[in-house]
């Protein structure tokens, strides 16, 4: 499919327009508002939410790629009128779902490779069409199986524009084998192949990819990143991608309570502090250009939420910050500059 | 089933693994006090008639407002609103309105004709309240709405107590007062005018009365030995006050002063400027910082041009003039005289030094006791003699309406349970909502809506009132800047941030119900509860 065929796209997704008239109410930004009719309520305020990945499935505890996975993929089902197929790369997300026997998607779901997810996926999507169906598709995988493995078919979907609608959950590494570095791991963190040891301890600066920004490279139809901390964004994101044909591009930053070092009842909140210290930028392009970014709402430094994660323990040893905190705050500076995170909360 | 090649197993849920026995820990929904109805007097659940308000529910609101409070519309004018100094908040901007909120739906309620829906079963006993003010009248209504039948017997022409006698026009107009109380009566209130008890035992005898709850209030004005010239005109803020309700109005003349540094004081100075006085001006023997007005009513006074002479006493006082000297404090902050003297002109001196109770009707009443004044009275509001309570401002208290209106209703309880034989056993308090429970991230920004004051030039020339009420859509937005602390308010956020979808969504009015099977203890849900109404508890294993 060459032609990107856009159907109809609400200016707002139509919570958020509710939310507008009143935003300074509280259940503004909570995932439901008992003070909106259900039909502008998020979908995971619903009781009729399709649970695409139920429960019983063994992701730690406080997962965020279960969470995120969960908030994609339901508003996905809801937006495709449940008539989706999930392709899924190697990963947590694939083997805390499906041990066999046993699965917890409540859709079509396929598993083929770690570095296949895409490729899959355009087939997937050509045979529905040769078959004169209107399944969507979904391709799915976490950033190891995006940013590394699988980047070679990834860059292959996103240059043909095939029908599908890749989502990675970026949890900035290997946590499934055992917290290994990927080309998504921020600098400074500790893995267990980048380790708390020698003069300049943890992931070397200067290193790795942001994937977004080569999807935006690829002059796709639509690019977005977005969080487990803000769902509306999300939910926004994910039916507008869905509203889409052609190849699309979510990463979605999930923490990950084991890899990261951090309690698991903070897993939210460490997503809310990446977004708020400027860290992970969050943004949507269409056809090569940059056209929203998410503002952040109360803004703190960076090294609040390094503080709260034990793989960065090594910038604090002794109760002295290490000089490279400076560092990656310069690093939130300029994503702040270059997509101009700070300013009116009125978004665009 | 017939099984593919290499396949061995049928495919299954992962809802056969029940991911529930990996949990430490177990979150619990709970409910936590608000700081807001901590720290009401009159013990109002006002975040639960918040949450009403909030979803446009106005009478429902009124209702559950007026089950602790019978007196909205007074209490949204003449209340302090501790309420709005503990709400949390003002941790985010700036306090709820929620004064402002009651007001909206008291003066709803009058214009509507909303009525107190009187109880079922009467009980035929018979109680006594001795005074009409904020305590007998709350009392009173409490008292019916049990199924009691309370007789108030009142000394002076009309209800109110101070709410009339005491309180400025321009804070709490008289139809607004009447309203309220013409609804109490309704409810089957007796109320008996210009009938003081003066033998407390002979009318609960003669009368038949079961019990008997006193609230006479403090009426008689403190005085203070000041020389005065025969022709010095020197009145009190109580007299003054009450006469402002009577035909002829006090003739204070074009410079008054009014001694003293409480809000009687400002408010007579503020009524004598209302009557035409050109000049009125507090003397007052400490500073700003220690005068007991309130602060905003110092503000609206000096707003209106009365002025304050701080560190100030009266030596004496003759026609036309007074001599005051000036003070200083000392290093425990008491005022000391230092000999240097100034002179005033005055055509008259008002004294605002505070109030003493008429105690007169208690004489021959065994087991009471009195200090400082008032009469002592145990935690459940009964005296030392048996089946007579008291409360309101003759009582140990603050001296303000609201507490008046909570003592009212707490003697009530008590009473009923002293009717029934039984001791009121008050439902044990949940642990307070203290603003580090809450997840303020989830509440939007937004400032307390201002009531709107009358223009200075018509504020201070006539007795039309000062602060002006919220209409719907302010009210309602006010309603909804109140985040719940401590309670559900059915965000959703549980169910949907639990990574285990282990929360059970039970539909509109019903919350939500952990899954135990599946949940497995991560404590997302209490982190991300914006209201602090999820714990987590250890698991007993």
């Amino acid at each position: 499919m060459t032609d990107v065929q856009m159907t109809d796209v609400p200016a707002l997704a139509p919570d958020e327009a509710q939310q507008k008239l009143k935003f300074y109410q509280k259940g503004t930004f909570t995932v439901g508002n008992r003070l909106i009719s259900e039909g502008e309520r998020s979908v995971q305020a619903s009781q009729a939410r399709s649970n695409a990945l139920t429960s019983g499935h063994r992701a730690c505890q406080g997962c965020g790629e279960a969470l995120g996975a969960r908030y994609a993929i339901d508003a996905a089902m809801r937006a495709s009128g449940n008539d989706l197929i999930a392709v899924n790369a190697t990963g947590c997300l694939e083997v805390f779902t499906t041990p066999y026997p046993e699965t917890s998607w409540q859709l079509p779901w396929l598993h083929s490779l770690f570095g296949n997810a895409a490729a899959v996926a355009t087939g997937v999507a050509a045979a529905m069409r040769v078959k004169g169906k209107k399944t969507r598709v979904i391709a799915q995988g976490g950033d190891g199986g995006t940013t590394d493995i699988g980047f070679q078919c990834l860059s292959g979907m996103f240059e043909r524009n095939d029908d599908v609608l890749y989502i990675c959950y970026d949890n900035e590494g290997y946590m499934n084998t055992g917290v290994q570095r990927s080309s998504a791991t921020p600098p400074a963190a500790r893995t267990a192949t980048t380790p708390a040891l020698g003069p300049e301890p943890g992931n070397v600066f200067g290193t790795g990819k942001f994937v977004p920004k080569i999807a935006v490279a690829h002059n796709i139809p639509y690019v977005a990143t977005a969080t487990v901390a803000d769902l509306h964004d999300l939910e926004r994101k994910v039916v507008k991608a869905m509203a889409i044909h052609g190849a699309r591009y979510i990463q979605i930053n999930v923490p990950c309570p084991l890899g990261w070092g951090a309690p698991s009842c903070d897993t939210i909140k460490l997503a809310r502090f990446a977004v708020e210290c400027g860290l992970y930028p969050i943004f949507e392009a269409e056809h090569g250009r940059v056209t929203h970014a998410r503002k952040i709402r109360k803004q703190i430094p960076v090294r609040e939420y390094l503080k709260l994660q034990k793989r960065y323990a090594h910038l604090f040893r002794g109760g002295v910050d290490d000089p490279r905190v400076a560092r990656i705050q310069a690093i939130c500076d300029a994503h702040i500059a270059e997509y101009g995170l700070l300013g009116d909360d009125e978004e665009v | 089933m017939d099984h593919d090649f290499a396949v061995t197993l049928d495919v299954g849920s992962s809802l056969a693994n029940h991911t529930g026995s990996w949990r430490t820990f177990r979150p619990e929904y709970v409910h936590r006090l608000p700081p807001c109805n901590h720290a009401c007097p009159a013990g109002e659940d006002i975040q639960g008639w918040l949450s009403l308000a909030e979803a446009g529910d106005y009478e429902g609101a009124w209702r559950a407002l007026t089950r602790n409070n019978p007196l909205p519309a007074v209490m949204g004018r003449v209340c302090y609103h501790p309420c709005e100094t503990a709400c949390n908040r003002a941790g985010i901007d700036a306090s709820v309105g929620i004064n402002s909120v009651e007001r909206f739906l008291g003066d709803m309620a009058i214009a509507k004709g909303w009525a107190f829906a009187p109880p079922t079963a009467k009980s035929g006993k018979k109680v006594l309240v001795v005074g009409a003010g904020p305590a007998g009248l709350s009392a009173a209504y409490h008292l019916a709405m049990l199924g009691h039948s309370p007789t108030i017997k009142e000394a002076g022409p009309a209800p109110g107590g101070m709410m009339r006698f005491g309180i400025p026009k321009y804070r709490l107009p008289r139809e607004t007062l009447d309203a309220e109380v013409a609804r109490i009566v309704a409810l089957g209130v007796a109320i008996e005018y210009d009938c003081k008890v003066s033998d407390l035992r002979a009318t609960m005898r003669e009368g038949g009365f079961d019990a008997a709850f006193l609230a006479v209030g403090a009426h008689i004005a403190k005085r203070a030995y000041i020389p005065a010239g025969e022709a010095a005109k020197v009145l009190d803020a109580v007299q003054v006050l009450a006469s402002m309700e009577g035909e002829d109005r006090p003739l204070l003349g074009r410079r008054v002063v009014v001694y003293g540094g409480g809000n009687t004081a400002l408010d007579v100075a503020r009524t004598a400027k209302r009557l035409g006085a050109e000049e009125a001006i507090i003397v007052y023997r400490r500073t700003r910082e220690k005068m007991p007005a309130h602060d905003f009513e110092l503000e609206e006074a000096l707003e209106e041009g009365v002025m304050m002479k701080w560190l100030s006493t009266i030596k004496n006082v003759e026609a036309g003039s007074l001599t005051v000297e000036k003070m200083v404090l000392d290093e425990k902050g008491f005022p000391q005289p230092t000999g240097e003297l100034e002179t005033l002109e005055a055509d008259s001196v008002v004294l605002a030094l505070g109030q003493d109770v008429d105690l007169s009707l208690l004489n021959g009443v065994e087991g009471l006791k009195i200090e400082k004044g008032v009469v002592q009275v145990g935690a459940n509001m009964m005296t030392g003699a048996a089946g007579v309570f008291a409360g309101g401002d003759m009582a140990p208290s603050e001296r303000t309406v609201t507490v008046a209106v909570g003592h009212g209703k707490k003697a009530a309880r008590n009473i009923d349970a002293f009717l029934r034989g039984e001791v009121y056993a008050p439902a044990p308090k949940h642990e307070l909502a203290s603003f580090e429970k809450l997840n303020a991230w989830y509440y939007g920004e937004a400032p307390k809506t201002v009531r709107p004051t009358l223009e200075l030039a018509r504020r201070s020339s006539t007795f039309e009132e000062v602060v002006a009420g919220l209409d719907e859509s302010n009210a309602l937005y006010e309603a909804r800047r109140c985040l719940s602390c401590g309670n559900c308010f059915e965000c959703d956020n549980c169910y949907g941030v639990c990574p285990d979808n282990a929360v059970i969504k039970l539909g509109p009015g019903n919350g939500f119900k952990f899954n135990y099977d599946f949940c497995k203890g991560c404590g997302v849900c209490a982190s991300e509860c914006p209201c602090g109404a999820i714990r987590m508890e250890p698991e007993e294993i």
